[in-house]
């Protein structure tokens, strides 16, 4: 369960004012907004990249709002993506295992298992320089899944992606997110994606959060 | 008409840059027109040219590798945070190249040497540690280090602001410390840029002489190298060895910039 109360971040031209929302656990949430409305930075202040001004982060109950990035257990899939350019496939589905001190031996079959589930286990030791726009996206999803994070946190990873390659995705992330039973906060501008893929629709304008329904209208309060 | 044009501009251009590629060309060839093979010969027989040499070449080694140890934090500090009187750590990183280097020996023998309430650093360095400074070969990697370490924060300060930030980021959301984040992140992918420096930092560390003069001295056998064997060889007006040292001082510069072109100065891979 993601909970944010009243969570004001400021940075830059970007803010976010007195924001509210609570997703239950297992929920696949879209976040819309304008462009510059202040989407990514509430992202980023939830991960911890960003500090808060004032304001509370909440995760499966537990107030997370001065824990650092690492100690939060969320999957974060940014909208570049920011794949490690040295590493290789199999090395980026490894890396928070590792970090954990998980056995070699299971480390591997996580791996082995994950990438199965991607449909990337014939890449597995491809470099990420030599990857498709669809390939790398599925990279970075085994990259923030690998190690049941608590959270799944998701910025328009998929709008560099042709629309069948887009479609492709909505469903391997809808279907891994309920097999893994993972809370979801995806950033998206895409309406068709909000229709494929939300249980619970939010829109950021201008730092204010607003929830909508499922047709994306809003919800009297 | 359009390709004519074009042959004119790169005629231009070429001529105006030859200027300066054929002094330096030039200035080799004259070196070694000067010289003859048995210059060269009788000059690197000599037991204190050798000597010179191989300090030369232990000082520089230690004074690369400790300008990257020290200048690759601070070059990375300063390429990922903004923080209070960080323009002011940029400026006196700076100082280094461009103060004359005679300054800046003289200013490193002044730190050594400056009372403090009866207190002085070499002073220290020496009864204390056992490990004296002034005009021993410490004094050469000091010397050397100083200005060699400016040039390698420099390289890898270019280096850190072309590598993108974000995969540090999102390590860090995968559960690195910031310190793990560097180490796994940031550093493999800089390690065109650290070789770059270590190799500028190197070169520097071969050209540098006036702070050497002032702060190790010009010893035989002691704190003589390259760069002060050529003034020692001209003082005592042997031209000939002057030249066939400072030939061979080219031919390593060459085999240190060949490095750097074949690394690139590309900096990522």
């Amino acid at each position: 369960m993601i909970e944010v109360r009243n969570l004001n971040v400021r940075q830059g031209q970007f803010s976010v004012r007195d924001v509210s929302f609570t997703i239950e656990a297992g929920e696949y949430a879209i976040l819309m907004g304008t462009t510059g409305g202040g989407k990514t930075t509430l992202l980023e202040s939830i991960c911890g990249l960003r500090q808060v001004h004032s304001g509370k982060i909440l995760l499966d109950g537990v107030d997370v709002t001065t824990w650092l990035p690492g100690d939060r257990g969320l999957g974060y899939v940014p909208q570049d993506l920011a794949l490690f350019p040295h590493l290789n496939v199999s090395e980026h589905l490894a890396f928070a295992l590792k970090l954990r001190k998980v056995p070699r031996r299971e480390i591997r079959q996580r791996v082995d298992e994950l990438s199965k589930l991607l449909g990337i286990e014939h890449l597995i030791d491809r470099t990420i320089k030599r990857l498709s726009g669809g390939e790398s996206q599925r990279v970075a999803l085994g990259r923030a899944l690998v190690f049941r994070p608590r959270a799944l946190l998701l910025d328009e990873p998929f709008s560099a992606l042709d629309q069948e390659t887009r479609s492709e995705m909505h469903t391997l992330v809808r279907r891994l997110t309920r097999d893994f039973g993972i809370t979801t906060l995806h950033v998206t501008h895409s309406e068709e994606e909000a229709l494929a893929l939300a249980d619970r629709r939010f829109l950021l304008k201008h730092g204010n959060l607003t929830e909508l329904n499922l047709q994306g209208l809003p919800i009297e309060s | 008409m359009r390709k004519r044009s074009d042959i004119d501009f790169f005629l231009i251009l070429g001529l105006i840059s030859s200027v300066y590629v054929l002094l330096i060309a030039f200035l080799v060839i004259a070196d070694i027109r000067y010289t003859t093979l048995q210059d060269f010969r009788l000059a690197l027989q000599k037991p204190e040219i050798q000597h010179a040499f191989w300090l030369t070449l232990k000082t520089c080694t230690v004074s690369a590798f400790l300008s990257i140890w020290i200048g690759t934090p601070l070059a990375y500090l300063l390429a990922r945070h903004r923080f209070r009187g960080d323009w002011l750590i940029d400026t006196i990183v700076d100082i280094p190249i461009v103060l004359p280097p005679l300054v800046l020996g003289l200013s490193l023998l002044i730190l050594f040497h400056l009372p403090i309430n009866g207190w002085e650093l070499e002073n220290w360095f020496r009864d204390d540690l056992g490990f004296p400074v002034t005009y021993r070969w410490p004094a050469v990697v000091l010397s050397q280090f100083a200005v060699a370490c400016a040039f390698a924060i420099r390289t890898m300060r270019v280096t850190f602001d072309q590598i993108d930030r974000r995969p540090e980021d999102v390590a860090r959301t995968l559960g690195c410390t910031r310190l793990q984040a560097f180490l796994q992140i940031a550093l493999p992918q800089a390690i065109r840029g650290e070789t770059a420096a270590f190799t500028i930092a190197w070169a520097r560390a071969l050209g540098e002489f006036g702070p050497i003069l002032v702060f190790a001295g010009a010893t035989r056998f002691r704190t003589e190298v390259l760069s002060t064997t050529v003034f020692l060889e001209l003082s005592i007006g042997n031209l000939e060895a002057a030249v066939a040292v400072s030939l061979l001082m080219v031919a390593m510069a060459m085999v240190i910039l060949m490095i750097l072109r074949l690394v690139g100065l590309g900096v990522r891979g």
